[in-house]
């Protein structure tokens, strides 16, 4: 009986593992299902980028026809516009968000008092927890131009009010504004994790060396934030492509006005979808955002794994 | 005085500032909503109205079906939601941890390859109108929300970290799989699975992105979709207090703000758990990488 089961065990394959751990494969069954059908099964309506899609003919019979629609994007405007303000929204965010998050992350650290330490920390967590509409409320009620906080102060002082809803200029400060007040907070928070990491002993060894707390801090915490700080911004840097729908279109929404600065691939692709009722070109401006975004990520990585072998995603 | 006490004060009073300047705006809103109609007519949006009013509230709770109804959507839709997502990160996560399993690295790769490239908008949208996602219930759950694998990997490194010894033990003493897992795993990655929940319940409360895509019955609406409706459309105002024409004064600003302040509700009521949770699942997933 040995024998038989023994050859028939040498060649270990994926069936044999399914067998031999049964739950553990029916475990994981639902997540799997969940990502063939929305990661992989979506994949083949990419080729909608290279048709003149008609719904009733759908995406076996649709006419064929190339570059067409990327033409059609990449003559227009709007395409080095969206372009440029995704990664101009995306850089002066990362690079803000981060300079402020770094900055908190070392005082908070330098607080004595665990209350106000606490305190402190959960208060800048909270407008992480909000969500853009509420957000767009807030903006709103800052920036209306008959009622908004902004323009009465303006008024109190003698000034004009200032019509900011209609201005296209102040809007990509606002909007970096804004990403850094909701999620500075949430990355002092890691970075503070980080610091709490860092070996006692290090600042036991330099405060007999006689350093001071500004010493302490530009030769151990920054070098040994230099880590977490460099994987969590190339990471952003990989996801530049990509913008946060939700955050500027509950902001901007489709006030026109705006577009100049602050429309993003995304929110240009939803509108596409949404307005012409073509879904041949949103999916060829999807095919480019995708492709560049794989290659940004890809590079991203490619760069993290230079620097520290064991903190690549890959 | 010391030095060293003048920077405690300065590092202090700095710190308090800014996290005044997280909490004002909201406090703003909330001002708002109290306050007097005709004072904000008069004097704008204001930390210091000249009245203070609960109309805004009475008009919200007296005659509000929809609000009523978008509260129940968002509140259902969190809760099953949630717990349907908890449930299939967590058990996959377990698969992926299980080191008895010799395809568990293949299997994460597929999961990890999505998160590196996606198809985007248009065939997502696609793939809902095929599954029959669209105008109802399931569309607000399913899509994008009910699984994502930045939490499988959270959830797979904390799995990870359980005394292999222990594991082993148990399959000696003869347990089962299914033992080890609802028995053993899962209880104890209690704190991982919380703070799992805690972003996929944050993730379903504050998401409208389905609801815009998918779903226009207004029986349908989750809060957040209504407050956007209620911002991008100004007769939605004026339909939800039974309003006809928009010829009569409405409460319309306090009235919004009200809403918007109901909506954050649940999250303050809960927000001393909450953090506590995220505080500690960031520092699960920050200090290893």
């Amino acid at each position: 009986m040995g024998k038989a089961k023994l050859q028939f065990a040498k060649r270990y394959t994926f069936f044999t593992d399914i067998r031999k751990n049964p739950i553990s494969y029916l475990l994981v069954l639902p997540a799997l299902l969940y990502t063939f059908v929305y990661g992989y099964m979506t994949l083949p309506y990419m080729v909608i980028a290279f048709q003149k899609f008609n719904y009733t003919k759908g995406i076996f019979n649709s006419e064929w026809v190339g570059w067409k629609n990327f033409e059609f994007f990449f003559h227009s405007t709007a395409a080095t516009m969206v372009t440029w303000n995704t990664i101009k929204l995306n850089f002066l965010s990362i690079l803000f968000g981060t300079v402020v998050a770094l900055l908190f992350s070392i005082l908070l650290n330098e607080i004595r008092s665990r209350l106000f330490k606490r305190v402190s920390q959960s208060t800048l967590l909270f407008p992480h927890f909000l969500s853009w509409i509420i957000v767009s409320y807030i903006v709103y009620s800052f920036f209306s131009t008959e009622h908004g906080l902004i323009n009465n102060l303006l008024q109190t002082f003698g000034f004009d009010p200032y019509n900011w809803y209609s201005d296209p200029k102040p809007w990509t400060w606002i909007l970096v504004g804004l990403s850094v007040w909701k999620e500075t907070g949430m990355s002092a928070v890691i970075y503070l994790a980080a610091i709490t990491a860092i070996d006692d002993s290090l600042y036991e060894a330099a405060k007999i060396d006689g350093a001071n707390r500004w010493q302490q801090i530009k030769s151990i915490t920054i070098p040994m934030l230099m880590p977490t700080l460099s994987i969590l911004t190339l990471l952003a840097i990989g996801k530049i492509f990509y913008s946060d729908f939700s955050m500027i279109y509950a902001i901007i929404g489709d006030n026109g006005m705006l577009y100049s600065t602050t429309d993003v691939i995304d929110t240009y692709t939803f509108r596409t979808l949404r307005t012409s009722g073509n879904p041949a070109i949103a999916m060829a401006i999807g095919l480019y955002q995708s492709v560049v975004g794989f290659v940004l990520v890809l590079s991203a990585n490619w760069i993290v794994k230079k620097f520290n072998k064991d903190s690549a995603m890959f | 005085m010391k030095k060293a006490d003048k920077f405690q004060i300065a590092n202090t009073i700095f710190i308090f500032l800014f996290a005044m300047f997280c909490t004002l705006p909201i406090l703003l809103v909330l001002i708002v909503s109290f306050s007097d109609e005709n004072s904000i007519l008069r004097k704008g949006y204001s930390f210091f109205p000249d009245n203070f009013s609960l109309s805004a509230y009475k008009s919200v709770f007296s005659s509000n079906e929809q609000l009523f109804q978008s509260y129940a959507v968002s509140i259902g839709v969190t809760v099953i939601g949630t717990l349907a997502a908890v449930i299939i990160t967590g058990m996959a996560g377990y698969m992926l941890a299980n080191r008895l399993v010799r395809y568990r690295n293949p299997i994460a790769l597929f999961f990890f390859i999505t998160m590196l490239f996606n198809a985007g908008l248009v065939p997502w949208y696609m793939m809902n109108d095929l599954l029959g996602f669209k105008n109802n219930l399931m569309a607000l759950i399913i899509p994008t929300l009910i699984f994502s694998p930045f939490n499988l990997f959270l959830v797979r490194n904390f799995m990870q970290e359980l005394p292999e010894a222990l594991l082993e033990s148990a399959r000696i003493d003869g347990a089962s799989d299914a033992y080890i897992a609802f028995r053993i795993v899962f209880p104890l990655s209690l704190p991982v699975l919380a703070t799992v929940a805690l972003f996929y319940g944050l993730g379903y409360w504050n998401n409208w992105f389905n609801a815009i895509m998918l779903v226009d019955k207004e029986s349908l609406y989750p809060l957040q979709y209504l407050l956007y409706k209620l911002q991008s459309e100004i007769n939605m105002v004026n339909q939800m207090q039974g309003v006809a024409s928009s010829n009569i004064t409405v409460p319309a600003e306090s009235f919004k703000m009200a809403i918007a302040i109901i909506t954050i509700g649940p999250i303050v009521l809960l927000y001393p758990f909450l953090q506590r949770f995220i505080i500690k699942g960031l520092i699960v997933g920050a200090v290893k990488g």
